[in-house]
């Protein structure tokens, strides 16, 4: 019991950094209509963006947020310069460019910090912590803390602000929001920004328990698509809930199952994959949407 | 016309002479060309004239190739010999695949096909009793490997090893690419067109849609079969990292030069994907012996083209040259 306690909550944890990059994904899925190849990319780039500041002396927490502010930035600053001018033509042509910005980005951290493992020093300390009898990581319950003030920031912003409502107007409907004056580009760089500041979060979560490397997201962004695909690919609270189900339930198939060990993980999530968008493509909470051929 | 003929004769004529004029290394290094340019020659069937975009080929290049070493090294069989097999395992299971990719559109057969290009080589570390696992198969210097690695003669004439594999390679890609041409011009390629371009139309002109959809996927996997296949006799070993993901999202961007002028486009692709890293080494400072700075181009190139592609496709039409079909 005590071990089925402890692989339920690390499974959260991973669950937690799945369902923040699955966030990133929806929301520019929603407003956009692409998916972000790069989004795993960007995530690993903010993570030794913080790894440098804090190689200089920084402590964790500020280096942590200016980290986020960069993110953000960096995303709207992306969406402006080289999503932007092809937005409106063909869909899979935006997407393969977030594929030239995955190969790219990757490029680059290999190029700057170099193709092998470093240690990242997160700020929980991996010691454990004593509940009830049973050990868990502070660093497991740290990470599950982190990812939740992170959404619930998130869903206030959407649902309480005028920003908010302005990011919701123009993802469901672009032209009409134009009309009644709201701001829909820089809207759509908002969306940028905020999907590359929950990378960002989701990156350096990570970085402590999967060691800082340029591929330490690929994995990670593919358990994402997972969660998102699961949850129906425009709903947020879909991809929270597919993220950590995904966690949990991959976690205990790797400690359960034998056969599918730590090796097979990645073929179990890409038939998750396979087997919803075959068999529900809306996911479990997104809408199915009826199109004229 | 005449000066397209042309424009073939010389390069054939550049095919012929380039290995007695280039050392042997780079005689080698154009054999694996080759090969990257019968997989290009797939995925340009597959997305820029059907219309499916594939981000895994580089999995069916694994499949071909794993196909080759395997009967190769653990059955005995002549490397010549699995090239057809390889094409016909690879070809079938892309027919396979191609039946589940009809309910996916474009967006979601991206997906699928990403993730199949990232899990495939943990499968292939998984059954390590057929893989050889993270190792991989060698088959250097086996009798079945045609001139045990030490060159071969034909009709009197000697080859080395490497000289030998560019015939190989080039023989079957022009052949290939002969094949595919008249495919594309003839009424197999109008329909695939016609799918791609308004599927409800192509459908009430009585096209068959899904049956062209699923045949192309399973050409241009035979396709990529056959390039994986040739790249593992290349080189007489394959291994999950000698065809990673890498190599699939390479092959789109060499597939997307392609779409700027068809089989030149081509050509062209599959020489960036060979040589990049050796232009990127000529800028000074630049230490290529990393793979960051080669990577870091190739997603730039990519990004390049994809914003420039709209203007180059307005910029076609206003001089009135017909647009090279885009992807969708």
């Amino acid at each position: 019991m005590a071990n089925l306690a402890q692989q339920i909550v690390s499974g959260l944890a991973s669950g937690g950094i799945y369902a923040l990059l699955a966030l990133a994904i929806v929301i520019i899925h929603r407003s956009t209509g692409v998916i972000n190849f790069a989004q795993g990319e960007l995530a690993t780039l903010s993570a030794f963006i913080c790894f440098a500041l804090m190689n200089h002396g920084w402590a964790f927490w500020p280096a942590f947020f200016v980290t986020l502010a960069l993110s953000f930035g960096g995303g709207m600053v992306l969406h402006t310069v080289v999503i932007r001018p092809i937005q409106g033509g063909p869909l899979l042509g935006i997407v393969i460019l977030t594929i030239g910005l995955l190969i790219a980005i990757n490029g680059l951290t290999t190029w700057i910090w170099g193709g092998t493992s470093q240690q990242f020093h997160g700020p929980f300390s991996t010691a454990p912590i004593r509940v009830a009898g049973v050990a868990f990581s502070k660093q497991d319950i740290g990470v599950i803390v982190v990812a939740v003030v992170a959404m619930l920031v998130l869903g206030l912003l959407f649902a309480r602000t005028k920003l908010g409502l302005g990011l919701r107007a123009s993802a469901v409907n672009p032209s009409e929001a134009r009309l009644v004056g709201v701001p829909v580009p820089a809207m759509l760089a908002v969306g940028w920004g905020l999907a590359c500041a929950l990378g960002a979060v989701a990156g350096v979560m990570a970085a402590p328990s999967l060691f800082l490397d340029p591929n330490m997201m690929q994995t990670v962004l593919l358990y994402s698509f997972a969660a998102a695909v699961l949850g129906g690919m425009d709903s947020p609270a879909g991809a929270v809930v597919g993220g950590l189900v995904l966690g949990v339930s991959l976690n205990l198939l790797g400690t359960y199952v034998d056969w599918i060990g730590g090796e097979l993980r990645l073929a179990t999530a890409l038939a998750l994959i396979l087997a919803v968008l075959l068999a529900r493509p809306s996911g479990l909470f997104g809408r199915s949407i009826v199109r004229r051929a | 016309m005449r000066l397209k003929l042309l424009y073939v004769s010389l390069g054939a004529l550049a095919l012929i002479v380039l290995p007695f004029a280039l050392s042997d290394f780079r005689t080698g290094q154009l054999a694996t060309v080759g090969a990257y340019f019968i997989a290009i020659l797939g995925l340009d069937v597959l997305t820029g004239h059907s219309g499916q975009i594939s981000l895994g080929h580089g999995a069916f290049m694994a499949i071909g190739a794993y196909t080759t070493a395997i009967l190769v090294g653990h059955h005995g069989v002549r490397d010549l010999a699995t090239i057809p097999i390889a094409a016909a395992v690879a070809g079938g299971i892309g027919l396979l695949a191609g039946v589940p990719a009809l309910r996916l559109s474009g967006l979601y057969l991206a997906l699928a096909t990403f993730g199949i290009a990232v899990v495939f080589p943990t499968i292939l570390k998984k059954f390590d009793t057929f893989t050889g696992g993270s190792t991989g198969i060698s088959f250097f210097g086996s009798p079945h490997q045609t001139g045990h690695g030490t060159g071969v003669t034909i009709l009197g004439a000697h080859l080395s090893n490497l000289q030998w594999l560019y015939a190989l390679t080039w023989v079957i890609g022009v052949a290939l690419f002969l094949l595919v041409w008249f495919l594309l011009a003839s009424r197999f390629g109008r329909a695939l067109r016609a799918v791609r371009d308004s599927e409800l139309a192509a459908a009430a002109a009585g096209v068959n849609r899904s049956a062209y959809k699923v045949t192309a996927f399973g050409l241009s996997a035979a396709l990529a079969g056959t390039a994986g296949s040739l790249f593992a006799i290349n080189i007489a070993y394959v291994s999950p990292d000698s065809i990673s993901i890498q190599l699939s999202l390479y092959l789109l961007v060499g597939a997307v030069v392609g779409f700027f002028g068809s089989i030149w486009g081509a050509i062209l692709g599959a020489l960036l994907i060979e040589f990049l890293a050796d232009v990127v080494g000529l800028i000074p400072h630049v230490d290529t012996k990393q793979a960051g700075p080669t990577s870091f181009a190739f997603g730039a190139i990519l990004v390049a083209l994809m914003l420039l592609l709209p203007l180059a496709t307005r910029l076609g039409a206003a001089v009135g040259r017909r647009g090279y079909p885009r992807p969708r």
